[in-house]
């Protein structure tokens, strides 16, 4: 961008024009959660004290904890892979041309259809009475929740996160498979490579970091899920989302600093999580650059 | 050399299958309120009612007002870090990722904690508590929906203003006399056309459904009334489901046919 010629009296002055912006982040982003961290640290006394840290190793805590991590990892290992795969049958896979505009819209609204009305959709399809189930009963005569399925248990709530999850990743894969260049495969097959030995040994790892960056943004978007786990649930699986929300509804810990903590918990893994995306990001974008 | 590739077409159906199966047992179910029957009852009965009108109402009125306080904090600012501060580039970029890193319930928590007291510095009282009135606590859930519409619309405006000469427009329009305000508004706006109303659309599919923010601010919004009528409704909520839906693919629908498929970003709160 060429600057402009500005006075250099008022070039000063130019770093106000983003006052604005500084400011919002400062009162709604910055304020909001650095007064949760630094109270996560503090003793009601107002001392230091890491006693609220060490109260996120108390049940129930740390099994919320693992349950939040469960939940998001399983989704967006399965999400990766099964959106991945569709992937592949929409780039290279002898489908049907106008399949794909078709899917990719599809996908863009799947991935952005959640929270409350995704969770009133798979209770429709696979709650007690919903379709899904019913046509299970009538077809083959299997009941789902005597053979221990159950929408309100750690699988259903994972197959209803993958709604939003699968198609996410199919929107990142779709164009990152197209952006492998057709003389790598037309090399491969030159030198006798049959589809399998090409994309075992050129396609995938070629794509693999933004594929594990994918999967990381998959799990920072499910960690994070309140809404769709709330209306499905009702607070009954105890999600670390869910914790934060009855702590915020009430005390129920009787100690508002371990609440803070567990905020702090939460954020620190996202932070992790999108640090190795934006790595895994990097790393892809120079894997690419260097073979171009 | 077109071979049918069984293993792409398994992949693809049983994709398919999921994609479309809750919609469908969601669309059957809601359309099963009279028994034995197909009817429309749980939409007349859904749609009719007055919470929903009132709640559906205030929910758009927030989306619209969060757009326009995302496009008055955003475009401004996008614009002058292209023109004149380009090294404040990645600062910028990084706060309007941070919405990723803070999940929703951990911003709602800050801002309870935050403002639902006065906030006192140095024995000065600075402001008074927002939570107290319904303006006040109606504009920090504007505050927290711009937070959630961060990332999305500043990539947004960020790619349009990318995709267009800043520097040279802006010398253009300054040498024919324009002023600033004359500049943003008859010259880049206009050229962000497409970017903005890519991120307002975006911003309109998160908000209006939204659920926590809403809900922890108690603010008589869309999402919270759908979570309760869920609790003692069968087949409206199944309705109101599918009517979601469409509304998405709505929006989403309009930010391909606006952008030409070259939209790229995705995903929304959940």
């Amino acid at each position: 961008m060429a600057a402009t010629h500005t006075p250099p009296a008022r070039r000063r002055l130019t770093w106000l024009g983003l006052a604005p912006f500084f400011l919002f982040a400062l009162f709604f982003i910055f304020l909001p959660s650095a007064s949760l961290f630094v109270d996560s640290f503090r003793s009601p006394e107002g001392h230091f004290t890491l006693e609220h840290l060490g109260g996120l190793l108390q049940p129930p805590i740390p099994g919320s904890y693992a349950l939040s991590i469960g939940v998001s990892a399983f989704t967006a290992v399965v999400g990766g892979l099964l959106g991945s795969l569709m992937a592949y049958a929409l780039t290279a896979g002898n489908l049907p041309r106008w399949l794909r505009p078709l899917t990719l819209t599809f996908a863009g609204v799947a991935s952005n259809f959640a929270g409350v009305p995704l969770a009133f959709a798979f209770i429709s399809t696979l709650g007690r009475t919903g379709f899904v189930t019913a046509l299970f009963q009538d077809l083959l005569g299997i009941d789902l929740y005597d053979a221990g399925f159950n929408l309100y248990s750690f699988l259903g709530l994972s197959v209803t996160y993958l709604y939003f999850q699968f198609p996410l990743m199919l929107l990142v894969m779709v164009p990152a498979i197209e952006g492998l260049k057709r003389s790598w495969r037309e090399a491969a097959e030159s030198l006798g490579a049959t589809p399998t030995q090409y994309w075992m040994r050129v396609g995938i790892p070629i794509l693999l970091p933004s594929l594990l960056g994918t999967v990381l943004l998959l799990f920072g978007n499910a960690f994070g899920a309140y809404a769709t786990a709330y209306a499905l649930t009702g607070g009954r699986l105890n999600l670390i989302t869910i914790q934060i929300g009855a702590q915020i509804r009430g005390d129920v810990l009787r100690n508002p600093n371990l609440g803070y903590a567990m905020a702090l918990g939460m954020v620190a893994i996202m932070a992790v999580t999108l640090l190795g995306y934006s790595w895994l990001q990097r790393l892809s974008e120079r894997w690419l650059k260097d073979t171009r | 050399m077109r071979r049918i590739n069984w293993f792409a077409w398994l992949w693809f159906t049983l994709g398919a299958l999921y994609f479309v199966l809750p919609l469908w047992g969601t669309l059957i179910f809601s359309l099963q309120k009279r028994r034995g029957v197909l009817s429309l009852d749980a939409y007349s009965a859904a749609l009719g009612d007055p919470r929903f009108v009132e709640t559906f109402v205030f929910s758009n009125f927030m989306a619209i007002c969060t757009i326009l306080a995302s496009l008055l904090l955003i475009v401004p600012t996008a614009y002058w870090v292209h023109l004149h501060l380009p090294r404040w580039r990645p600062v910028v970029e990084f706060v309007s990722l941070l919405p990723f890193v803070i999940p929703a319930i951990v911003l709602v928590f800050g801002f309870i904690k935050l403002y639902s007291k006065p906030i006192v510095l140095l024995g000065i009282p600075l402001f008074p508590s927002l939570t107290t009135s319904n303006l006040s606590t109606n504009l920090l859930l504007i505050a927290g929906y711009t937070v959630l519409s961060l990332p999305y619309m500043y990539r947004a405006v960020d790619n349009g203003l990318r995709a267009m000469d800043v520097g040279t427009l802006t010398e253009a329009a300054q040498s024919l006399g324009a002023g600033w305000w004359t500049i943003l508004w008859r010259v880049i706006l206009p050229n962000l056309r497409t970017a903005l109303l890519s991120g307002a659309l975006l911003t309109f599919a998160i908000v209006v459904g939204e659920l926590t923010i809403a809900t922890f601010l108690a603010r008589p919004a869309f999402g919270p009334y759908l979570a309760l009528l869920g609790n003692h409704r069968a087949y409206e909520p199944a309705a109101l489901a599918i009517v979601s839906f469409l509304l998405t693919w709505v929006a989403m629908g309009l930010i391909d046919r606006v952008t030409r498929g070259t939209r790229d970003v995705v995903a929304g709160s959940h």
